[in-house]
């Protein structure tokens, strides 16, 4: 007897599941249509970007370069009738971005400015778009002077470049995070649901391959559509909108292969509900419980910094932040593996819990 | 049907459900070549034991050889030598018959040739015709196709006419006696007698778990009648499905 390979078998399924898929309505809208909507929605009004709002401290120089040209850039609020106090009560609710003092400098030596700017982890987003900001001021800056040797003004080094934040790179990740998180949780509980019920896993038992072959089959076709999804959508938006890939190609790649770690997280989710549901009813509202309060709260229309903070902890604890926050970092400040390490954990955690739970409530008959 | 083969050997076979025993220690033997049906009422048993050995389920007691190998032991290799036929399994809906035969070509790991394969069950015409749209009939015929796939040495029919209309059971007979005439083995179940007195060549009837009789469909109308019964009703030389067939035809519908 021929020697059977359980990787043809499994192929054939994720070919056979992929058609299946991309005659599906519901996957094309959840995963294409939907994200794209919101885009070209958001595309089309956010011309000028989002508000940051910045505090200046009381102790600061009020008459210079830095100062004039902060006052005249579009998208920046300078808030200047605070007390220090009231100011880093705010930072720290994240209700303003960062605190900046313009300190002259009272050496000979060195640039005439200190920028020294306090950004708020309430903030982190806009946090750090204010400091790629600053720099790119203060590069302008320094450019304008004809002796280089005498810098107007220095803010701290920071491996950020500066450059527009707009809409468009707020909006593309929290769209490409949340169809991966509904492909997910929706896509596999239906799918594993009526397969189920319907017996065509059944007649897959009856045929040699083994029973974690056909899960990874079905996983890996709705991997494949859900990375076409996100390719088409990143394309989208950098080709039509603007949209910031710091790296280029590499950040892309880098953009698919945290999608590819979300899927796979909350296709655990998809393998609990498609156990618990009962009849086919109660998957979308089960399916809800998962996604609804992500879709709020974990930053896809409004930075969770938006939030109330008694909310913000809740926020911190949903694995669509984390995927959220991680693409932003990666796609806008060109961060690193290392650099989102601490969100791949998180993510990672979510994995375990739901595959653990999966494993418990998951039913092939 | 001799010198006689066994392709199965079922011995002593039991399968309990907490309280319910739904099979009760039954043997049997299934030839080579033949077609053998399990007869009897609902919940009798009849697909407990088929899909025992389909390897589809587990025992509580007994042993079930396929081709002399263990279903308990060998059920991977078992996979590759049957054709299993699933009461009401269905396949992703929205595929073509040729994609589905596709699928299953890769599951078996076997390079079959589609058309030659839909010609069989007379589904050329469907080929590229999506799983949802077939009749009920088409999609039984499909469903057997399936199980030739791998060439198999045994294909196990969990009722397969149940539900179709006298020309498309007609149909399926004929299909079916077809691939016995091929070679392979058929196991059936059914509770329609003229299906298993026309099409098997040995039936074991089963009541609650037990097997309460056992030989050709000649042989236990022979008994019946040598014990002195006859019918009630004097036998017409047609009766109301001949009338039926012979006015509405017995060719392939185009369902």
């Amino acid at each position: 007897m021929k020697k059977y390979s359980q990787l043809t078998a499994m192929l054939a399924i994720s070919k056979a599941s992929f058609r299946s898929i991309t005659r599906s309505p519901s996957a094309v809208v959840f995963t294409l249509l939907f994200p794209l909507i919101f885009i070209l929605v958001f595309g089309f009004l956010g011309g000028n970007g989002i508000t940051l709002e910045l505090g200046i401290h009381s102790g600061s120089d009020g008459k210079n370069e830095v100062y004039d040209a902060l006052k005249n850039m579009a998208g920046i609020k300078l808030i200047e009738d605070k007390s220090d106090d009231a100011l880093y009560k705010e930072l720290e609710k994240g209700r303003i971005d960062a605190v900046l003092n313009i300190r002259m400098n009272p050496d000979a030596e060195g640039p005439r400015y200190f920028l020294d700017m306090q950004t708020s982890e309430a903030s982190m987003d806009k946090g750090s778009v204010l400091q790629s900001v600053m720099e790119n001021l203060v590069n302008q800056l320094n450019l304008k002077d004809v002796k280089p040797a005498a810098k107007i003004a220095e803010l701290r080094p920071s491996r950020v470049k500066g450059r527009k934040y707009s809409m468009i790179d707020f909006i593309l990740p929290g769209q490409l995070g949340f169809s991966i998180l509904s492909t997910g949780v929706f896509g596999t509980a239906f799918v594993f649901f009526n397969l189920r019920q319907t017996l065509v896993i059944k007649r897959f038992f009856a045929t040699p391959i083994r029973k974690p072959f056909i899960i990874m089959g079905e996983a890996l076709s709705r991997l494949v559509f859900s990375m076409l999804g996100a390719i088409f959508i990143i394309a989208i938006g950098y080709f039509a909108f603007g949209f910031t890939l710091v790296n280029g190609f590499i950040t892309a790649l880098m953009m698919l292969l945290l999608a590819a770690i979300g899927l796979i997280v909350f296709m655990g989710f998809g393998f609990i509900i498609s156990g618990l549901a009962k009849n086919e009813s109660m998957i979308p509202p089960l399916a809800n419980i998962i996604t609804l309060p992500q879709f709020l709260l974990s930053g896809t229309f409004f930075p969770i910094e938006s939030f109330p903070s008694w909310l913000q902890p809740v926020c911190k604890a949903l694995p669509l932040t984390y995927l959220n926050d991680a693409l932003r970092k990666v796609a806008f400040e060109g961060a690193g593996f290392a650099d989102i390490s601490s969100h791949l954990l998180v993510m990672l955690l979510w994995g375990v819990i739901a595959y653990a739970l999966a494993t418990r409530f998951f039913r092939w008959e | 049907m001799s010198p006689a083969n066994a392709v199965i050997k079922v011995e002593n076979l039991t399968k309990k459900y907490q309280q319910l025993t739904a099979v009760n220690g039954i043997s049997f033997e299934v030839y080579e070549g033949e077609v053998f049906g399990l007869l009897g009422p609902n919940g009798a048993g009849k697909t407990t034991t088929l899909e025992i050995m389909e390897t589809l389920r587990e025992q509580t007691s007994g042993k079930v050889l396929i081709h002399g190998l263990d279903t308990t032991t060998h059920s991977n290799e078992i996979k590759q030598l049957i054709g299993v036929q699933l009461q009401a399994a269905n396949y992703y809906p929205s595929l073509t018959l040729l994609e589905l035969v596709d699928l299953f070509a890769g599951l078996y790991n076997q390079q079959p040739n589609p058309e030659e394969l839909l010609k069989m069950v007379a589904l050329e015409e469907k080929a590229k015709a999506k799983y949802k749209e077939l009749s009920g009939g088409q999609k039984q015929r499909f469903s057997i196709a399936t199980t030739l796939i791998n060439k198999p040495k045994v294909i196990f029919l969990d009722e397969p006419t149940t539900g179709l209309d006298p020309q498309a059971r007609r149909n399926l007979w004929e299909l079916i006696n077809n691939i016995r005439n091929e070679g392979t083995t058929v196991v059936i179940t059914t509770h329609y007698m003229d299906e298993a007195e026309n099409l098997c060549d040995r039936v074991a009837i089963m009541e609650r778990g037990k097997i309460i009789a056992l030989d050709s469909p000649d042989n236990l109308i022979d008994n019946l009648v040598a014990s002195g019964f006859e019918r009630i009703k004097s036998v017409k030389k047609a009766n109301l499905e001949d009338v039926f067939l012979h006015l509405t035809g017995n060719e392939w519908q185009v369902e």
